[in-house]
């Protein structure tokens, strides 16, 4: 994008009655914004948080919340006895699979920021032979919607015989093109060359200078790229049903829907439920909602 | 960037042992450093990439041309076509693909619509600005089952938020909208689930890519008379016009991939019907019920072909499409 791109209709002849023009000769983000952009980013907000807020609402009422007009706004004091009864379905696991996602988003996050720094490390500042090329094919395998591949990634894990165990959410997600991706750019640009060069002239092996210069300076990056891994791999859905339900095993999403399942759903548990699967995401935005901002806003200018 | 990179030396270039000596241990372990490292510390990915990615890819070709069935294991062989060709009469795909662009459709358009707008709001100069992103992406980081399942709720018929709302204005008041009962209607529903969801996210791209106009387009097009609304369309959307194509092709790949919204939509969600008459079945959902309820995983993965080259089709015509609206002439 250059200036020179700039379409030429952008020059429309002056029009009467816009005297007002000459008061915008300001750009945007210069303009403050007036009454009714905040009214609309207000209303926006709200919908954005209502159906979280809802979500609280009815798990902590009554089954009458969900049938009766006009709708409850008010939080009950139910809460703790809709999540006993969540947590004591029979088959569901709920507390186990609550433990699952845990095992399964953490061992995928840490490896995920291990990996894919390491890599992104190699792409970054190494020279070896075919680097360029293999980095374009990492860029490539960015674009493939991975849909395509469920039925053969279910027969795969088939013969390996992860199906149904926690194997088979985890192994596919320990490294990521996206993280390679994103771990090179950061380090091309934060990581200078005169320092990797002088830890080597010292001796340090790549591995160290990994360690002891990379790691360090590419922390903000990881803290990005770690909170996302996060919250994709803890809210993801297809995969882990389909290998995972019916099993001992599921994953806090698979119990979810499974709570949604069956003649009669019961909505002040299943959303007790859901809400427990959420908390631990409003508690990553909370902490790390401007790194996770900054870190979108990032990769949307560099791509 | 690449620039920087020509001032290091290669490292290849270490202290090497005068010949004739026999190499030492750290003479060996640094050649191997310098030489072999890179490899390893990238193998990681193209290991798990291959095994668990390209080959299933390939591999779906292979399944589709078989006979596989996950409840007769005996029953193998190839099928050469078969399962290709039975696309073309299968009702039900057709249904599936039918109400996927319905969705895609209602759900693309005003999603990428109102994040400009929301974006173009956010690129004014506001207080307490990190707030106001951060609570963009509060969908964006609840697990779309959760959300789909308070929407559920919100959308039921008789005592649903979404007709309450509506009868406010005298709509429904007689009958209420039975979100569930017709295409329309639950591809509605399906569709303000995904636009939920999805809106702050694309806002959050497009302003990062507005912040980076330069100030004196702005100023330039003011003096020639255009207001805000016309500065929107005429100079920013053009020249923040990749980073729109960008948002059409990821939406049109998710939107195209519809799950999860759909699958729980359903009040019985694990039937995969996606209705009692398929009335929002996506091509994704009916996937999964071909493969895991009917058990048939040959035609699954034939599908699962058939959506891949629909979703690159889609995302090609999508991008030239964006880049005539957006400004692009050429």
């Amino acid at each position: 994008m250059s200036l020179l791109e700039r379409p030429r209709e952008s020059t429309p002849a002056p029009r009467g009655g816009r005297k007002r023009a000459v008061l915008l000769g300001r750009a945007p983000q210069d303009t403050p914004a007036g009454f009714w952009t905040y009214l609309f980013l207000a209303v926006s907000a709200l919908f954005a948080a209502f159906p979280l807020y809802w979500m609280f609402v009815i798990s902590t009422s009554t089954d009458e919340a969900t049938s009766q007009l006009p709708p409850v706004v008010l939080p009950g004091d139910q809460f703790l006895v809709n999540l006993d009864e969540v947590f004591s379905l029979q088959d569901v696991y709920f507390a186990a699979s609550l433990v699952n996602s845990v095992i399964v988003s953490g061992v995928v996050t840490a490896s995920v920021l291990f990996f894919c720094s390491l890599a992104g490390f190699a792409f970054a500042k190494l020279r070896f032979r075919g680097s360029k090329p293999l980095m374009l094919f990492v860029i490539l395998t960015l674009t493939v919607p991975n849909q395509l591949g469920v039925v053969a990634l279910y027969i795969v894990m088939g013969k390996l015989g992860w199906n149904g165990t926690l194997l088979a959410v985890i192994v596919p997600g320990l490294v990521t093109a996206f993280g390679v991706f994103y771990m090179r750019q950061f380090i091309v640009n934060t990581v200078p060359d005169e320092l990797v060069e002088s830890a080597r002239v010292d001796g340090a092996t790549t591995m160290r200078i990994y360690w002891n210069i990379v790691l360090p300076a590419v922390r903000p990056a990881l803290a990005v790229l770690g909170l996302l891994t996060f919250v994709a791999t803890w809210n993801d859905f297809q995969w882990p049903l389909i290998t995972l339900n019916g099993t001992d095993y599921p994953t806090s999403m698979v119990a979810i829907s499974d709570l949604a399942s069956g003649n009669y759903v019961i909505y002040r548990r299943v959303l007790a439920g859901a809400f427990v699967a959420t908390l631990p995401l409003l508690v990553v935005l909370i902490i790390g909602g401007r790194r996770i901002v900054r870190g979108i806003m990032e990769g949307a200018v560099k791509s | 960037m690449s620039t920087t990179r020509a001032a290091p030396e290669p490292a290849t270039r270490r202290p090497r042992p005068a010949s004739g000596r026999s190499l030492t241990w750290r003479d060996r372990l640094h050649r191997f450093d310098a030489r072999y490292m890179p490899y390893l510390m990238i193998a990681p990915f193209f290991l798990l990439f291959f095994v668990f990615g390209l080959f299933p890819m390939i591999f779906n070709g292979v399944v589709a041309l078989r006979h596989w069935r996950l409840d007769e294991p005996d029953l193998t062989g190839w099928a050469g076509f078969e399962n290709f060709s039975r696309l073309f009469t299968d009702s039900d795909f057709g249904n599936a693909l039918y109400n996927t662009f319905g969705i895609f459709l209602l759900s693309t358009v005003p999603q990428l619509l109102l994040a400009l707008i929301i974006a173009s709001m956010l690129n004014r100069r506001l207080r307490a600005q990190t707030w106001w992103r951060v609570s963009a992406l509060l969908p964006y980081i609840t697990p779309i089952t959760a959300s789909t399942l308070v929407f559920n709720v919100f959308f039921s018929r008789d005592f649903g938020m979404a007709n309450w709302g509506l009868g406010l204005f005298g709509i429904g008041t007689e009958n209420p909208i039975d979100w569930r009962a017709d295409k329309l209607h639950s591809w509605i529903a399906i569709a303000t689930m995904v636009n939920w969801k999805w809106i702050g996210y694309n806002a959050l791209l497009y302003l990062a890519a507005m912040q980076s106009i330069p100030r004196d387009v702005y100023e330039a097009s003011a003096l020639d008379g255009a207001g805000p609304w016309r500065q929107l369309w005429r100079i920013t959307v053009p020249m923040i016009r990749p980073v729109v194509i960008f948002t059409v092709v990821l939406s049109t790949i998710g939107g195209l991939q519809l799950f999860t919204e759909p699958m729980l939509f359903d009040l019985n969600a694990q039937t995969a019907r996606g209705g009692a008459g398929g009335e929002w079945q996506t091509v994704a959902q009916l996937i999964y019920k071909v493969g895991w309820k009917d058990l048939n995983l040959g035609y699954a993965a034939a599908m699962s072909w058939a959506l891949f080259l629909i979703i690159l089709v889609v995302a090609a015509l999508n991008t030239l499409l964006t880049n005539r609206i957006s400004g692009g002439r050429k």
